[in-house]
């Protein structure tokens, strides 16, 4: 019943999201009707607009399930683009300059580099958090800047690849990810994201460590009174939540690009908080609105090749959906995330 | 004469039916009681009458007149008054500006206090309201800003007054003062409505008693003719014990010791022993210390100064966690707060602190939970749906006994309660308070922090006074008499200090 409910009123706030773009698609003189036609139907019913779909949401689970993981412990990680680049450019150098290996120790050492990096990345907000009661959301967003301009330094001077653009090395085949069928960019990073998406469950819902982290992000103050260690949680969940982000850009550049790109992502940390949010911050939720997102962002490359329509309309539908289902539960986990982090030192 | 008259007051919130056509009738200038346990819809019906809630269905007569009263406004101008529990006032005005609040008399615009002020100190004389009317609100103590409340409510004209639990917070010297209070306010013809869950000041205070159980109206009895048993039988809906009997436990060995703890300005070199089979109780008005101490004790809180000595060994380094594993269990004073999880489902909850008992190799073993957990619920006749059903569910006496379940089914050495039966019912404290007693034959050692000093008196063996953070004194517990402890925890005259029995 309770969940009927739940559902019934994603689906209404899902249905106001997509009117109030269709007005405001109107109003610009172009059809709505048409536009959402083209926009979903041109990204379900054939195999390329499915492949493209399923594409554009891998990292997104990634990065989703990188704020739900935070999320559950009461931290809002808003840094999962930060972490997302660290990670990407960790696993290129890496897949790029290591000495010829076997292909499985190759992709671990890349994957794993991506995802140490990306999580350490994140503990210097929790190393904050817990050190000087500093709120992680102003930490987090702005280890992004420096993240990225970081970067973009190691990509223009230190590893650049000759030519005009700021790119590392080509990753080695030891180091990749295969792709799922010629011609296509699907590749197992899917399956990755996948296989990660039950792992974090598992985590979150059948181990101790999970147990903790939630009575954690539940209520601090209680968890503390029962013996759990507060900030080593917080710690620990952080850490983890940037591995995520982590192995999210690291797969990105290992299965798709085949190298870091500055400026590669188009703000799959940023998209990822409301994939997280979407999802209820529970995996088997970012799972699914990862899929969502993944198809809207296909469904605006159909729109941008088959109408007239600018692409752009896309981002107003993305922006109207995170206001009209995301956006009352950000604030909470905001003002719960605040609340936590004014409590972590008691 | 008939000064109030509500008859089949029904309200719903959602699905709870808070009242089901409730009725009271209150007389002019007497002081009526109205009892019920928590949840039992007293503080709703009083709430319709001032107007903040509006009844789905029923009448209100005032003086026989019909009337309809749609905001606290309205129910001012018709001379009802509230004192809310949690008082209403500006912490950084002055006394007499939270009284004169919303009736300012002004000369072209100026605030003049002449007038009022007279007025004011008028009443605060004649009915014996001490106040201090230029302290700031926020630097005076509780009691007094309960006499603020009142006069605030005399001075906007009250004839009906309505007190929501007005003794919750106050000292036994204050609630007698407030009980003189109201006496003069009788005699000056006011009618008094007070809201309450104890049966001992309603026996004191109360000309008739209406008793509330699940929104309805159980009865009405004039309180000369009301024993506890029969108010408490009408309030739970059978009989209750009112008296726990202890037995007589033998004191074991030292097993915790405090020496010279010190915390800030919070507590001031306390030192204690505490023996198996024991109740060391500490009474004390709020905000003396009481929480400090027993984090310290746990280890929530790192003192300044001191030693904690569990079973001779110094614990003062140690963490929450290793303390808890040694066997010291704590149920902390708010269970919302410090005590359970509210979205955390039962299961998860019977297990909080002692989940590394239901793992393997970092694995929850979910059927050894399921499976301890129904137990715990069972043992401690929690009422739920089940393990599944989320905490939030519980009513707040099934709340506290799951926390002190929770405490208990994991065999602890000592025990550390809070306030075990606070915002519970009457047949829960029974039982809880058995627990407790249980705990204690099996050799137990416990301290106890309640700010009820029935409960301290009843379970202790010893009672130590809490008073801006230190000792003031500490012997057996039935050395002392109610008044005694009254003023010790009101840091009062009997200064000297007492030693009784040990």
């Amino acid at each position: 019943m309770k969940f009927w409910k739940k559902a019934a009123n994603l689906v209404l706030r899902f249905v106001l999201a997509l009117v109030a773009s269709g007005i405001i698609l109107y109003l610009s003189g172009y059809s709505p009707l048409k536009a959402y036609k083209a926009m979903f139907w041109g990204a379900i019913s054939n195999w390329d607009g499915i492949a493209l779909s399923l594409v554009q949401a891998t990292p997104l689970i990634f990065t989703g399930l990188a704020v739900a993981f935070a999320n559950n412990c009461g931290i809002f990680n808003i840094g999962g683009e930060g972490q997302l680049y660290l990670g990407a450019i960790a696993a290129g150098i890496i897949g790029a300059f290591l000495p010829s290996m076997p292909h499985f120790l190759h992709l671990f050492l890349a994957l794993a580099g991506g995802a140490v990096v990306g999580g350490l990345w994140a503990s210097i907000a929790a190393w904050l958090k817990v050190k000087a009661n500093a709120n992680e959301v102003i930490i987090t967003i702005m280890l992004n800047n420096i993240s990225i301009l970081l970067c973009s330094y190691l990509v223009n001077y230190v590893f650049k690849a000759p030519g005009p653009v700021p790119q590392t090395p080509e990753v080695q085949p030891s180091a990749s990810l295969s792709r799922l069928g010629t011609g296509t960019q699907l590749s197992t990073a899917l399956f990755l994201g996948v296989l990660l998406v039950f792992a974090v469950w598992f985590i979150l819902y059948r181990t101790k460590v999970g147990y903790e982290i939630r009575a954690v992000g539940a209520n601090p103050r209680a968890a503390a009174a029962a013996g759990i260690n507060v900030p080593g949680m917080m710690t620990l969940a952080l850490f983890l939540s940037g591995s995520l982000a982590g192995l999210g850009g690291a797969s990105q550049v290992l299965g798709l690009h085949g190298r870091f790109i500055q400026g590669f992502s188009p703000g799959y940390g940023f998209d990822g908080i409301a994939v997280a949010i979407l999802g209820g911050n529970s995996p088997i939720g970012v799972l699914f609105s990862a899929l969502l997102f993944g198809l809207m962002r296909a469904g605006g490359m159909v729109l941008d090749r088959t109408t007239k329509i600018p692409v752009d309309f896309v981002l107003i539908i993305q922006a109207a959906i995170i206001l009209f289902v995301a956006a009352p539960d950000i604030f909470k986990s905001l003002k719960g995330g605040v609340k936590g982090a004014r409590s972590v030192a008691k | 004469m008939e000064a109030l008259r509500m008859t089949n007051i029904s309200k719903n919130f959602g699905q709870v039916k808070a009242l089901n056509r409730a009725e009271i009738v209150v007389n002019k200038g007497e002081i009526h009681s109205l009892l019920g346990e928590n949840g039992a819809g007293k503080t709703t019906l009083m709430k319709i009458l001032y107007g903040i809630h509006q009844e789905d269905e029923g009448q209100i007569f005032l003086n026989g007149q019909k009337v309809t009263i749609s905001s606290p406004k309205e129910a001012i101008s018709l001379g009802i008054n509230m004192v809310f529990q949690h008082f209403m006032l500006i912490p950084n005005l002055t006394v007499m500006e939270n009284i004169i609040l919303g009736k300012e008399e002004a000369k072209m615009g100026v605030l003049s206090y002449g007038e009022s002020r007279k007025k004011v100190m008028e009443l605060s004389e004649r009915l014996g309201l001490k106040i201090r009317p230029d302290m700031k609100v926020e630097d005076i103590p509780v009691g007094e800003k309960q006499r603020v409340e009142i006069i605030k409510a005399l001075f906007r004209g009250a004839e009906i007054l309505i007190l929501d639990e007005p003794t919750a917070v106050l000292t036994p010297q204050e609630v007698t003062e407030l009980f003189k209070v109201l006496k003069a306010l009788k005699a000056e013809n006011k009618t008094i409505i007070i809201i309450t869950h104890k049966l001992k000041e309603t026996m004191a205070i109360a000309d008739n008693v209406t008793v509330l159980r699940n929104g309805k109206t159980q009865g009405v009895i004039e309180a000369k003719k009301a024993t506890p048993e029969i108010l408490a039988q009408m309030m739970v809906g059978r009989s209750v014990m009112l008296e726990v009997e202890k037995d007589k436990v033998e004191k074991g060995q030292v097993i915790l010791e405090a020496k010279n703890l010190s915390l800030g300005n919070n507590l001031k070199n306390i030192s204690f022993k505490l023996h198996e089979g024991e109740i060391l109780g500490f009474a004390g008005v709020e905000g003396n210390g009481q929480t400090e101490l027993l984090e310290t004790l746990v280890g929530l809180q790192m003192p300044t100064s001191g030693d904690i000595l569990y079973n001779k060994q110094n614990i003062i380094n140690h963490s929450v966690k290793e303390r808890l594993i040694m066997g010291i269990g704590f149920i902390p004073e708010d269970r919302n707060d410090r005590g359970l999880i509210s979205n955390f489902n039962i299961w998860q909850n019977c297990i909080l602190g002692y989940q590394d008992r239901y793992q393997k190799n970092g694995i929850l073993n979910l059927s050894a939970i399921y499976k301890e957990s129904k137990k715990l619920v069972d043992r401690y006749q929690i009422k739920t749906e089940g393990i599944f059903s989320p905490t939030s569910s519980l009513s707040g006496g099934n709340a506290q006994k799951l926390l002190v379940g929770r405490v208990f089914y994991h065999s602890p050495q000592v025990l550390i309660i809070a306030h075990p039966t606070r915002g519970v019912d009457v047949g829960a404290i029974e039982y809880l308070h058995q627990e407790i007693l249980a705990m204690r034959a099996q050799g137990k050692a416990i301290i106890l922090v309640s700010a009820d000093l029935d409960e301290i008196k009843q379970l202790s063996d010893r009672i130590a006074v809490l008073y801006e953070g230190s000792i003031v004194v500490e012997g057996s517990a039935h050395s002392f008499s109610e008044e005694e402890l009254g003023i010790y925890m009101a840091g009062g005259a009997l200064k000297e200090s007492k030693v009784v029995g040990s």
